[in-house]
Order: C-alpha cells, then sequence, then structure tokens
C-alpha cells in the first residue's frame, strides 16, 4: 500500500474550512482511499457532516469525564462515519478558559499512541482552528505530523492577509522539518476576477491554486441536512468541483517550501485586482464628520 | 593564607572571568566587584537584579518559591493551596525549617501539602471549578483553617484562570479570608519577586480586614516583627527580647504566623523588618498609608543585637531604653562566656558566604564577634539597595558577587581558600568534598536558632563544631600536597 499522506487544512476564520475539508474527504473516500479526519478546533465541528451528528464526542471531554485521557481507548474516540471515513474531534475548552491549544497536543499525541494512524490508511486531514494562535496549533504541522498543508482562502483582502501569514508559520516548520505548502484551495466568495487574483498570490508565494471551488447553494442545502454534497447529492455539478479538488489532491506532487510576500507587496497585488484603492495620505485618521465639514 | 590586595581581588575576578564567551563575560562582570567601603551607592561597583545567563549554575529559586516557600507559607493557620500540578508544593514541603507552635492537621498546617493537583485535563478546561471545589473541601476537612491563600504555579497564568474571582465567591460562602497570589514561577528574574507579588497580595486582601474596627485594645509599646521566618526558632529567640525590653509583640510575621496578627499590625506603633529584602514592600505601604514608621534591625551576634536594641529603644520613650540596656546587661555575662568559649578556636578564620535575603550581610557581625572575618559574600536574589547596606559591613578588597554561577564560586574559594563556607545545600557536598568546612546557612543545617543571644550560643557552637571538626584533616585534596602549595605561592607571588 501506499504511503499515509497527512495533510493539514488553514486558512481565516469562516473561510469554509471545515466545509471544504468534509466533501474534499468523501471525494477522496468515493475514489477508494481510506481517510481520517482529526478535527483541531474546540468547537468540534470538522466532522459533522461525515457523522450527520451535531458535534462529535470529543476527546478531550471524554477525557475529562473519564479522569484522564490514559483513560481513554481509540474505539472510544473514533467513530466511522459516510463510506467509512474515520473521524476524531480533539475539542477543548469553552471560549475564554483554559487552554485549547494544550487539548490539540494531547489529542494528537493521544491519537499517536493508540496507534489511531494505522497501515490501512491513505490519508489523514487535519481541520484546524482559523488562527495559529499558540504552539498548541501548530501541532499538526510538526516533526512526523502532516506534510502536506493546504489553505483555503478566497479573493477577500482578509482571507489573503491571513494566507500569506500562515505560509509565514509554514517556512518556520519548513526549516526545521518537512513540511511544506501544497497549494491554496480558493472557496469562492464571488469577488472580481477572484480565481486570477489567487492563482497570483499563489505563484508569489511559492505554490499554485490548486483548484477554484465555485459558490453553489447546494452546500448550504447539504450543510442543513448534516451531509456533505457528494453523500447528499452525488449528481450536483458542486460534487464534481469536489471530485476534482480531490483528484488534483490525490495526485499533487508540489510541494514547496512557501515564499510568503510582504505586506507592501501584498497591497499592491491587492491594488492591481481593484481590491483596495491606491492609499491616500490624505484621508488616513479622518472621520466621517470631519471629511463631511472639509 | 594572607588576605588578597585589592589588585589580586581585582585579578582573580579578570582570570575567572576569562573562561566565558564574550557576551556572557560582559554581563558577569557587571555583577563581580572588590569592595570599596568608600563607596556609598553601590550601582557604581555592582550590577544586581537581572536575568541569569543561561548556561551557568545559578542557585535561583522562582516566583512560586518567592511567595509560598518564604512569605506566605509559614502563615501557619491559614491552608496554602499549591495551585497548578503537584511537583511545586510536594518537593518544597516542609523543607524551610520554619517552626510553630500548633497542631499540624488540626489548626495549624505549616508541613503539608495542599495542591490543586493539575493533569492535562485542568490545563485544557481551566482549573477554576477544581479550586472553587478544593476550598469547600478544606472548609470540611480542616474546619479550624482561619483562611486560605491560593499559590500559583506557572500554568495558572498560561491559560487564564480566573483565581480572584473564585477567591472571592468562595470568601462569600466561607467567610473567611481567601487570598489569590499570582506567583507563577516564570514570573520576574528569581524568587524575589514572589515576595514582591506575596507582599501586594498582603496589602490587597488581607491588611484592610480591620480598618475602621477600634476594637483591639493597643498599647504604646505595640510592635510588629516582619521578616523573620523562625528558621529553627529564629522570631522565638528574638521576640523574648523584645518583650524583655518592655514592647509587646503583637504581630510576628510570617514565621509561627497568624492570619490574626497580620490583619492588626495597622494597628502597631512601629514595624521592625529583619528580612528587608523580601518584607521591605510591605513596611514601606503601611507607612504611607498607616503612617506607621519601619525599622531595620540585626540580631545576629551581641555586638549587632546591642546596636539594634538601642537603635529600636531610641524611637520609644526612657523606659524602654533603659529596658534595653537591661536586656544587654542581663544577657552580658552569657554572651561574653560564648565568646570567651569560642573566640580562641575561631579567630582569625576566615569565611566565604553566598545565600538569599538578608544573611549576606546580617551574620557579618555575629563572625566578627567570634574574631572570623567574612572575606566574601554575595546575594542570590538581592537588589543594589542590599548591596548599599552591604559595602560597610564588608572589608575593603573582598569580594562581592551576586548571582554567583557554580564555576565562579568554586575557583573563588579555590584562590580565597577560606577557612569555612556559608552556603545552601546545593553548594554543601561540592565544597565539603574540596575537604572546606561548610555550614547550610538557610535552614542553619538543621539546627538553630541563630537569631538572638540564645541563638548566638547556638551559632558559635556550631561554628566550631563544622570547622575545627578532625574530619576535615582526613580529606586529602589535590592543593594541599606539597608540590601543588607551591605552586599556588608562586602563581599568588
Amino acid at each position: 500500500m501506499a504511503k499515509l499522506r497527512q495533510c493539514a487544512i488553514y486558512g481565516k476564520g469562516g473561510i469554509g474550512k471545515s466545509t471544504t475539508t468534509q466533501n474534499l474527504v468523501s471525494a477522496l473516500a468515493e475514489l477508494g482511499n481510506n481517510v481520517m479526519i482529526v478535527g483541531c478546533d474546540p468547537k468540534a465541528d470538522s466532522t459533522r457532516l461525515i457523522l450527520h451528528a451535531k458535534a462529535q464526542t470529543t476527546i478531550m471531554s471524554l477525557a475529562a469525564e473519564a479522569g484522564s485521557v490514559e483513560d481513554l481507548e481509540l474505539e472510544d474516540v473514533l467513530k466511522a462515519g459516510y463510506r467509512g471515513i474515520k473521524c476524531v474531534e480533539s475539542g477543548g475548552p469553552e471560549p475564554g478558559v483554559g487552554c485549547a491549544g494544550r487539548g490539540v497536543i494531547t489529542a494528537i499525541n493521544f491519537l499517536e499512541e493508540e496507534g489511531a494512524y494505522d497501515d490501512e490508511l491513505d490519508f489523514v486531514f487535519y481541520d484546524v482552528l482559523g488562527d495559529v494562535v499558540c504552539g498548541g496549533f501548530a501541532m499538526p504541522i510538526r516533526e512526523n505530523k502532516a506534510q502536506e498543508i493546504y489553505i483555503v482562502c478566497s479573493g477577500e483582502m482578509m482571507a489573503m492577509y491571513a494566507a500569506n501569514n500562515i505560509a509565514k508559520g509554514i517556512v518556520k516548520y519548513a526549516n526545521s522539518g518537512s513540511v511544506r505548502l501544497a497549494g491554496l484551495i480558493c472557496n469562492s466568495r464571488e469577488t472580481a476576477r477572484e480565481d486570477e487574483l489567487i492563482s497570483a498570490l499563489a505563484a508569489k508565494i511559492g505554490t499554485t491554486m490548486i483548484h477554484f471551488v465555485p459558490r453553489d447553494n447546494v452546500v448550504q442545502r447539504a450543510e442543513i441536512r448534516r451531509m456533505t454534497v457528494i453523500e447528499y447529492e452525488p449528481t450536483a455539478k458542486q460534487a464534481d468541483e469536489y471530485r476534482q479538488l480531490a483528484t488534483k489532491i490525490r495526485d499533487n506532487k508540489n510541494f514547496v517550501i512557501p515564499t510568503p510576500i510582504t505586506m507592501d507587496e501584498l497591497e499592491e497585488l491587492m491594488m492591481e485586482f481593484g481590491i483596495i484603492d491606491q492609499e491616500d495620505e490624505s484621508i488616513i485618521g479622518v472621520t466621517a464628520a470631519a471629511e463631511a465639514t472639509a | 593564607m594572607a588576605a588578597l590586595t585589592k589588585e589580586e581581588t581585582e585579578a582573580l575576578i579578570q582570570e575567572v572571568l576569562e573562561v566565558y564567551p564574550e557576551q556572557a563575560r560582559k554581563d558577569r562582570a557587571k555583577h563581580l566587584a572588590v569592595n570599596d567601603q568608600s563607596l556609598e551607592k553601590s550601582n557604581k561597583c555592582i550590577t544586581s537584579n537581572r536575568k541569569s545567563q543561561p548556561g551557568v549554575m545559578t542557585i535561583r529559586g522562582c516566583a512560586y518559591a518567592g511567595s509560598k516557600g518564604v512569605v506566605w507559607g509559614p502563615i501557619k493557620d491559614m491552608i496554602h493551596i499549591s495551585h497548578g500540578p503537584v511537583g511545586c508544593g510536594q518537593y518544597s514541603r516542609a523543607g524551610r525549617r520554619n517552626y510553630y507552635v500548633g497542631t499540624t492537621g488540626i489548626n495549624t498546617f505549616g508541613t503539608m501539602n495542599f495542591t490543586s493537583d493539575f493533569t492535562e485535563k485542568d490545563i485544557v478546561f481551566g482549573g477554576d471549578k477544581k479550586l472553587a471545589k478544593i476550598m469547600h473541601e478544606i472548609e470540611e476537612l480542616f474546619p479550624l483553617n482561619k483562611g486560605i491563600s491560593i499559590q500559583s504555579e506557572c500554568p495558572i497564568g498560561l491559560i487564564g484562570d480566573d483565581i480572584e474571582a473564585v477567591a472571592k465567591k468562595a470568601n462569600k460562602e466561607i467567610g473567611k479570608p481567601v487570598v489569590p497570589v499570582r506567583c507563577e514561577g516564570f514570573r520576574g528574574v528569581s524568587q524575589s519577586l514572589g515576595h514582591h507579588i506575596a507582599n501586594d497580595a498582603i496589602r490587597d486582601w488581607v491588611l484592610e480586614n480591620r480598618d475602621g474596627d477600634e476594637t483591639f485594645a493597643t498599647t504604646p509599646y505595640d510592635v510588629a516583627v516582619i521578616g523573620d521566618y523562625n528558621i529553627g526558632g529564629d522570631a522565638w529567640a528574638s521576640r523574648t527580647l523584645l518583650e524583655e525590653m518592655g514592647l509587646r509583640v503583637v504581630a510576628q510575621w510570617s514565621g509561627d504566623g497568624t492570619i490574626a496578627e497580620m490583619e492588626k499590625t495597622p494597628k502597631v506603633k512601629l514595624n521592625l523588618i529583619h528580612c528587608y529584602r523580601s518584607m521591605n514592600y510591605i513596611a514601606r505601604h503601611m507607612e504611607e498609608k498607616y503612617k506607621i514608621p519601619w525599622i531595620e534591625y540585626n540580631f545576629f551576634g551581641p555586638t549587632k543585637i546591642a546596636e539594634s536594641l538601642r537603635k529600636i529603644a531610641a524611637l520609644f520613650d526612657e523606659t524602654i531604653q533603659a529596658g534595653a540596656e537591661k536586656v544587654i546587661a542581663k544577657y552580658q555575662a552569657e554572651y561574653d562566656a560564648v565568646i570567651a568559649k569560642y573566640k580562641p578556636r575561631l579567630q582569625g578564620k576566615r569565611v566565604m558566604l553566598y545565600v538569599g535575603g538578608l544573611r549576606p550581610r546580617h551574620v557579618i557581625g555575629a563572625y566578627e564577634d567570634l574574631g572570623m572575618e567574612v572575606v566574601g559574600t554575595g546575594y542570590e536574589f538581592g537588589h543594589n539597595d542590599d548591596y548599599d547596606r552591604t559595602i560597610k559591613e564588608m572589608g575593603n578588597a573582598t569580594l562581592i558577587y551576586d548571582d554567583v554561577t557554580g564555576y565562579e564560586f568554586e575557583e573563588f574559594v579555590k584562590r580565597v581558600q577560606p577557612d569555612l563556607i556559608g552556603s545552601g545545600i546545593k553548594e554543601k557536598y561540592i565544597f565539603q568534598k574540596m575537604g572546606i568546612p561548610f555550614r547550610q546557612m538557610h535552614s542553619w543545617d538543621y539546627s538553630g536558632p541563630y537569631h538572638g543571644y540564645d541563638g548566638f550560643a547556638i551559632f558559635a557552637r556550631d561554628m566550631d563544631m563544622t570547622l575545627n571538626n578532625p574530619c576535615w584533616k582526613q580529606v586529602k585534596v589535590p592543593w594541599k600536597t606539597a608540590e601543588s602549595s607551591n605552586v599556588a605561592v608562586a602563581a599568588s607571588a
């Protein structure tokens, strides 16, 4: 069998990482791959479309109940969903208490020690919280974990800022380990010339836009039913888009140490595409009221 | 061996510094000095209270050690929770020998370890709920406790637990003081910041408790003893002298201390500070807020004791001044006999010290009373106000070393060849193996008290039995062979 490929999905909060990951993973399963999703977000919403569940019971909540993580068995935390996709959620605290980052570290260590990464698996996907706020959320890209990073982004300004910042984070770990940037996934927000823009950004940071996923309401319709498009409406055009993404990722060989760009370069690129205007020094720090009287 | 001259001491420092890489050498050079009594301010010659260099063997502790181990821990009728994983509390439990009167586990808790025993799930989900539960368990199991303090270990500061909110709630429910202390170990450069944080917690959560309550009947002679940790009974040996001279000691911190004593301290007429380093903050606060003056005193050795008793008495009326003279006279035969017995055996012996808060300067007088000389001293976690107070106590051309590294201390000792070293447990065996008599001057080597006239007798006996122990003649060390001693003479010539 082929070597296990471990991939991590990063991107700005709310960009659609979890939805994209679950659709993509379903398409990979459809192609005959054995896949596991590891949700690395205290919200625990990375596997709901695969399991048709509100939120999977997480490693950390089970550990808290049982006393400690050592008291858990793998089958307590690992659930199989659509087409046998294995699902696990690290879990973590409510917002504002404790340390969610440590939850991710504890959960991933547990999975490794318990042998969750078995020989049968072809792919593991880590679906990680939007902002890599501390070391815990970088856990999936440390040595011997995910080696391919896919960044989900769109043509919106903040999504591109985030993508570039994540690329900076990858450089740090790429130089000390084997993690590589494997591509940008554009989850379209239907901004102007979005595919060109993301392709240009990808080129600048040394990678490619691996796929442009168009916007389609079927995704939301499927999600209301806690399903992926692949399962809910396999004949939908959007299902084919996810299948294309899956095929491209399966065949992807383009793994690079990214070359993140400076803020100035990024802003220049956005200006070029009309996302932001040429900076007008005279308006900086001027309130609306002041403008009206001027 | 003859004392080193100023030039020789300077050369020794340079020689020791030479092995360091450039950056470390530049840094360490600022922490080593040759004493010059003519200086008024120590910042002309030494830098202190800075981060230790990575890679050196520093002897410092952490902020948690400063708060739980030093300031709060000895308050005997409170329960001090080491909040975090089990090790910090367990490995510091009962190690400091601060004696107290009481029935441990019933109405006093000094040598016990209370911990929230954090595991992974407490880190991930936060420890506030567990902490709240612990306080109710404590109340149920140890109902005679007079209050609780929460001593934060490192993770508390990282995961952002709101221990203040838990403390306030528990205080309402239990009806006893509950004091949160943010003494996470990673804060600051040594245990010193822990002392300061602990002092601030006393200020914010304890001292005001009896403001406006005039039921405590005061006298003009009420004083508080602050910064005596009652190591081996030190505070007891000090307190008797103050009481005999006519003062009323209404509070004693924190050795054998209680929260009630802390709470009534704002009612006293004068605060007496023994360990300036760890308690000056609260003394200054009380001076500012309650207009209570404070003075430092030194109860090591008869010379300093008499000096201190007179200095304290001068702030009171003639009754107290006469009382001080009476105390000094009363014990004179006793301490004269101690000196008569031990001075001939210790005369001219040279001592090197390296300790914590006040001892690097406070014990010098006691050694001098026995005819001994302190030729090197330094502080683990002192600040420059400590060194300001040290310059005049030490002879000219003696060595001063701040946050000394293991390497520096060994090299200094090899060259200076003192007759006795006074330092901590981590240094003890190294120097004993070098054949040098050693006293553990943090815990008094399981002896004490050393404070007061009673303590001086024990101090003198201990120094004699260590220094003049026949065992040292049995230890063979390379530099005491004929050949190497010639080399040493040649090198210092």
